[in-house]
């Protein structure tokens, strides 16, 4: 049998129990007229991630606190919320990174229903506005099509994106104009767009090319720093701009 | 409450890869309302990782006939050869149909769909690993579920999202009897609403929450499965549950099979390669049962890894770092971010997660549910995916094979679908079938009880861990059931804090718990009654496969009083001869 030595480092040694102090911005829209601040403490392991100090509230102290969760590793895009003034996903923030005194509100930009749940419809129509499908004329019969390695590069960091709205909420430009459609939008046009496969470049890039398109982007790279995924969001935007200068035949 | 009333020619519930599958093949043709509890891009099929294979022989010789044996061969000759076959068979236009949607599969230089090994998928009858999973760097399912989330756009599919389904409606008596609807709860705003629809397809997926370490969800608590058992249809195979052996350390998030596939190694806390000793040819791509058994026998016998010896180690530091960057960039990132280890220089410490339901409801290849030994359709009801029971999978799921099951049988359950209900009638039902689910939560709103949620599920969580997961006995399974039945009473004075009716996700976690009980305790009894020791179900006390008593398939049935018995039904033989299962 094969064996080889393991250099040990042991993730275990690094965990240690806390004291977590959480200020959460609450809204219940049955019952109160503003939103407002509720406080709690508890006891967690620097492993913890954010979410599951939410989880523990809810289990634990308070079962009325509402929070959007599915995978709890950062894939399915449930929990985008505000933790310390910055756009995170609660479930791929540990406590040993964010810290122990945490000030949670909900994503800004979007109305809030309830606690941190907010109203993802706009956010999805603006997303189903950018023809957010492979649009391919050709018939490409009963075979596979061929895309090289290079072509399929070319739009890879835009497949990234799982939709969880951080880096559309984290916009200023986004929190003061409702016609903007957001910088997750352009993401997913963007995918399109570069696609070697797609034939509907130009009617997307008319579409960005209108008031609530790529020209309401300031630059401010909020929607880079927040972006869970790592995905270059205001690199994508530039590049539909670029498109829509230069590229169109 | 207000209560709403729709009507539909079809509802599919659930929009993971397998309802947005189906949705494709109805939408346009009959009129359909897909509902999800979650929005469809949060579904869990967008955190498989590895791959879906087919036999396309892109980067090398391979076959459809290969690719059946092995998935017989792999299900421990539990599942079903005519379904086996016909998957295997649709699996290359299943790929074929992603590609044409879009799908960004990583490509070989000339331009082609790349494959990659897999555990448990060979070349020429388990020669040699074979390059057959086709996939898109390790975020697979993530780019399966986007794209058919696109595709439905495109189609103008009718979604309605988080509405959660909690009960399912027949028309009819006896053999008379067909589904006519479900009602659903409105999350936003604390609404039922009844969808009266011809055609029903249940995709919920599976419910890995009933173990303490799982790669699932917190979402998956088995939601069709539970709702339909309530409701007097079996549930088949419900102790073949896989462990998928490489889930991060005490997390239990899946690090896919695809970086063995890549070149990774097991090795113990020794640093010994172990794999070589219990499957030879294959090593650490054996199937996933026999790996998670591996690795639980190392622990066991003291070779772990770590201050208390209680996981073993995958190893990627041998790979070039450009190919980890290339083939398994986010896997990479949860080490780095769970564990804080870099994946290039440090081994990953792992333990077998909860991940996969082989079992669930029984349908024929068409996706039609069927609810007895003689595999009698009830017309109307369909499901699909991890929910489903075909069955494809048998003991022991190969990996891949679910990301082409909910492509193949999503696609073929929507196709039966759209067929019957263009020639059936609208059903007619009173207005009291809403009256059992709002019955079920004004009781837990009312609930005067001190029970929680969460006491209860985490009891629930460690006990199935313990007592019923990668290895049983007659006496662990004894000790689950009783922790179970306990458990049971308790969820009678279970009580809530939220009395609202917005986005309470209190009461839905109530109404969720439910079901995990009820799944667990079909699991427990499947198990406990199931003497052998085959695929992903082994007893210590029965440590061989018996195939003159226990080639069959397990259902379980619920009576109106919610006892639970146990019948069998014959596995579908073909081809295949049942052979000991070495890799």
């Amino acid at each position: 049998m094969t064996t080889t030595t393991v250099e040990h480092t042991e993730p275990t040694a690094l965990i240690k129990e806390v004291d977590v102090h959480l200020t959460i911005k609450r809204f219940n829209p049955e019952v109160d007229v503003r939103p407002h601040w509720r406080e709690y403490d508890l006891r967690l392991k620097s492993s913890d991630t954010v979410l599951n100090a939410l989880i523990a509230v809810k289990g634990t102290i308070d079962g009325t606190l509402s929070f959007r969760r599915s995978c709890a590793h950062g894939v399915c895009g449930s929990d985008a919320m505000m933790i310390n003034g910055a756009n995170r996903l609660g479930c791929v923030n540990l406590i040993s990174s964010v810290g122990t005194d945490l000030v949670i509100e909900p994503v800004r930009g979007l109305p809030v229903i309830k606690d941190l749940v907010v109203d993802m419809e706009p956010f999805f129509a603006q997303y189903r506005s950018v023809l957010p499908y492979l649009i391919a004329n050709d018939d490409p019969g009963y075979k596979e099509r061929y895309q090289s390695p290079e072509d399929r590069a070319r739009f890879d960091d835009t497949t990234k994106c799982i939709l969880c709205g951080a880096c559309s909420t984290s916009c200023p430009v986004y929190w003061a104009n409702g016609a903007y459609v957001g910088p997750a939008a352009i993401v997913n046009a963007h995918r399109f767009i570069f696609d070697s496969r797609d034939q509907a470049a130009s009617e997307r890039l008319d579409i960005l090319n209108q008031k609530s398109g790529v020209w309401r982007c300031r630059t401010s790279f909020n929607c880079t720093e927040a972006c869970p995924r790592g995905i270059k969001v205001t690199q994508a935007i530039e590049e539909v701009k670029r498109a829509i200068l230069y590229d169109r035949s | 409450m207000n209560i709403h009333y729709h009507s539909y020619d079809a509802v599919i519930v659930g929009a993971g890869g397998a309802g947005l599958r189906a949705a494709l093949e109805t939408a346009g043709k009959v009129r359909t309302a897909v509902i999800t509890k979650l929005y469809p891009t949060r579904s869990h099929t967008g955190a498989a990782q590895g791959g879906m294979c087919a036999a396309l022989s892109n980067v090398e010789e391979d076959y459809w006939e290969w690719h059946a044996f092995d998935t017989v061969k792999g299900s421990d000759y539990l599942g079903d050869q005519d379904a086996i076959d016909i998957m295997c068979q649709e699996a290359i236009d299943a790929v074929i149909d992603l590609e044409h949607f879009g799908l960004p599969f990583s490509r070989t230089p000339e331009g082609k769909i790349d494959q990659r090994r897999f555990g448990g998928h060979t070349r020429n009858h388990g020669e040699a690993p074979v390059r057959r999973a086709c996939y898109a760097a390790d975020r697979t399912g993530h780019m399966i579920l986007q794209t058919l989330y696109q595709q439905c756009v495109a189609a103008d599919v009718n979604f309605f999202n988080e509405f959660q389904v909690f009960d399912v409606l027949f028309e009819g008596e006896g053999s008379a009897r067909r589904a006519a609807g479900v009602v659903a709860y409105e999350l936003a705003t604390g609404d039922l609403h009844v969808f009266v629809s011809k055609g029903v397809l249940f995709a919920t997926g599976g419910y890995g929450r009933i173990f303490q370490i799982t790669s699932n969800a917190h979402t998956l608590t088995g939601d069709g499965p539970g709702v339909l058992f309530h409701r007097g249809i079996p549930l088949e195979d419900m102790e073949f549950y896989q462990f998928h052996p490489t889930g991060i350390y005490g997390i239990g998030i899946l690090l896919t099979e695809g970086a063995r596939g890549e070149g990774g190694i097991l090795r113990n806390g020794l640093g010994e390669r172990f794999m070589e000793r219990v499957a030879p040819t294959v090593k650490d791509l054996a199937p996933r049962d026999m790996v998670a058994r591996a690795i639980h026998a190392e622990i066991k016998e003291g070779r772990g890894a770590g201050p208390d010896k209680d996981y073993v180690y995958l190893d990627l530091t041998h790979l070039p770092p450009e190919q980890i960057d290339a083939k398994l960039p986010d896997i990479s990132g949860f080490v780095r971010t769970y564990l804080g280890l870099e994946p290039k220089t440090d081994p990953i410490p792992i333990q077998p997660t909860a991940h996969y339901a082989m079992g669930g409801i029984p349908t024929n290849v068409h996706g039609e549910v069927v609810i007895d030994a003689d595999n009698t359709v009830l017309p109307g009801l369909y499901a699909a995916g991890e929910c489903a029971c075909v069955s494809v999978h048998g003991a022991n799921r190969l990996g891949t094979n679910s990301l082409l099951d909910i492509n193949v049988f999503g696609r073929r359950g929507g196709r039966a679908m759209v067929e019957y209900v263009q020639g059936v009638d609208h059903p007619d039902l009173p207005r009291s079938v809403v009256d059992p689910t709002r019955e079920r939560i004004d009781a837990l709103m009312n609930s005067t009880g001190h029970e929680k949620v969460g006491a209860i599920r985490g009891e629930l969580q460690v006990a199935m861990m313990r007592d019923a997961s990668v290895v049983r006995t007659g006496e662990s399974l004894q000790a689950a059931l009783q922790v179970i039945h306990e458990l049971r009473d308790r969820y009678q004075k279970v009580a809530i804090d939220d009395k609202g009716s917005v986005f309470n996700y209190d009461l839905t976690e109530a109404l969720e718990l439910g079901s995990l009980l009820d799944i667990a305790e079909v699991l427990v009894l499947g198990a406990d009654a199931r003497k052998e020791s085959r695929g992903a179900h082994w007893r210590d006390d029965f440590p061989t496969r018996d195939d003159a008593n226990w080639m069959k398939h397990t259902l379980a049935h619920r009576d109106e009083s919610g006892a639970i018995t146990l019948d069998y039904k014959p596995v579908v033989q073909g081809r295949y001869e049942p052979m000991e299962r070495k890799y």
